[in-house]
């Protein structure tokens, strides 16, 4: 028996969603609706506890500066501590990480000809934290370690979704040649549509992220081929996060998934939140 | 074969591309450095001189004493790290973006409660006219 992809989940990574479990506000008014459509989620999570989450999300200037700015990076320590963004660190569990797994697939996939940065020390800031918050609640340790793989979505060019597509197929194969019976979920994390500079700040695009997420559901292939341009255009500047959400997708099946809860809400501070849960067939 | 960069027909934008990030390396860089509390409490001691430290043109000093997110990223500055100033600041991150809009700080808020900026008029310069 072979290690392989049950499900995926897709989330927005709102940095104020974090700040508002944090200080105990998820009850009020604003933050409620957010917080019940999340509700099945941990519902589901405790019901499908897996071994491993590849979790693939951005860095947000926290553990890269301009200094060096990877566009794959994949996370092969023990642990990774929740960093301090300048608001001081969010009290979350440490993040443990699954090495041994962590090194097979970057072995596998960097052969499969994407170009790995592998990184053995690194804080981990909200874009990955808080996805965890939403699915699990406020443990006190998190429910199985976690893969963290960063995607540069701060300096442009980021990789195309073309890429993250192909990237996820590249994880599958890897997660599907590692000899432990592993159940391994995938995450793919930030969005929806969102801007947070200029004069445009604040645009929300209900169609278009409602159009993502029908189409990521049953047309992943065609999706992949929308080019940077219609993200900053139509989704925003900082929209262009949904390219990592094809990195989950391309590592499921290529048969239809099971779509376990679909949840859209506008908004979280400046953000359009949209959430999915995908199973591959059994 | 010049970039394609479309991507400046965006109204209301500063994609931050190589171009933008060479001319903020030094602004972004001291913003990074706020990601430590006793720099943090250093800059708050004495901006002027903190700013001083750090091979930053003149503008792009005055930008930040000005709090002119918008200059910023004008300087090449972006906005994840800007984020440190305001963190800095107490502020939070709507409050940031918010301060770009020439909006006060309710309208914007009432704004994203209505549902947000609308796409609509928004998509291109031109169209924009």
């Amino acid at each position: 028996m072979t290690a392989r992809i049950t499900a995926s989940v897709y989330t927005s990574h709102v940095p104020a969603i974090g700040a508002a479990i944090d200080l105990g506000k998820t009850a009020e008014p604003y933050w409620q609706p957010v917080f019940t459509g999340y509700e099945r989620s941990k519902a589901w999570m405790t019901a499908n506890k897996p071994d491993v989450i590849f979790l693939v999300y951005n860095d947000h200037a926290t553990a890269f500066s301009l200094e060096i700015i990877p566009t794959f990076a994949i996370g092969c320590a023990a642990e990774f501590k929740p960093a301090d963004e300048g608001w001081g660190p969010r009290p979350v569990p440490v993040v443990k990480g699954q090495p041994e797994l962590a090194a097979h697939i970057a072995q596998s996939v960097i052969l499969d000809d994407f170009d790995l940065t592998i990184v053995n020390r690194m804080d981990v800031d909200h874009g990955l934290t808080v996805p965890l918050s939403l699915m699990c609640g406020e443990p006190d340790a998190w429910p199985c370690p976690v893969i963290p793989f960063a995607v540069n979505v701060v300096q442009y060019p980021v990789p195309s979704g073309r890429r993250c597509y192909h990237l996820g197929k590249a994880i599958r194969k890897a997660v599907e040649s590692y000899d432990e019976p592993l159940n391994v979920q995938i995450w793919g994390t930030g969005g929806m549509s969102h801007q947070l500079q200029g004069p445009r700040a604040g645009l929300i695009n209900r169609e278009f992220d409602n159009a993502f997420l029908d189409q990521l559901i049953a047309d992943p292939e065609t999706l992949s081929k929308k080019p940077h341009i219609d993200y900053i255009r139509e989704a925003g500047s900082e929209g262009i996060e949904l390219v990592m959400w094809l990195v989950a997708r391309g590592a499921m099946a290529d048969t239809p998934p099971r779509v376990v809860h679909r949840f859209y809400h506008v908004p979280a501070s400046n953000t359009a939140v949209g959430h999915l849960i995908l199973e591959n067939p059994r | 074969m010049a970039l394609d960069k479309s991507y400046k027909d965006v109204p209301g934008t500063t994609i931050f591309d190589a171009e933008q990030s060479r001319k903020g390396y030094h602004l972004n860089q001291f913003c990074m450095s706020l990601m430590k509390s006793e720099n943090r409490a250093r800059f708050k001691a004495g901006e002027r001189a903190y700013l001083d430290e750090w091979p930053m043109t003149e503008d792009q000093k005055q930008a930040v004493l000005a709090r002119d997110l918008n200059r910023c990223i004008g300087l090449g500055g972006n906005i994840y790290f800007l984020a440190k100033i305001g963190a800095t600041d107490g502020k939070s991150f709507q409050q940031m973006a918010g301060s770009m809009t020439g909006m006060t700080e309710e309208e914007y808020r009432d704004m994203m409660i209505r549902g947000g900026r609308s796409i609509e008029g928004n998509r291109s310069i031109g169209e924009k006219k």
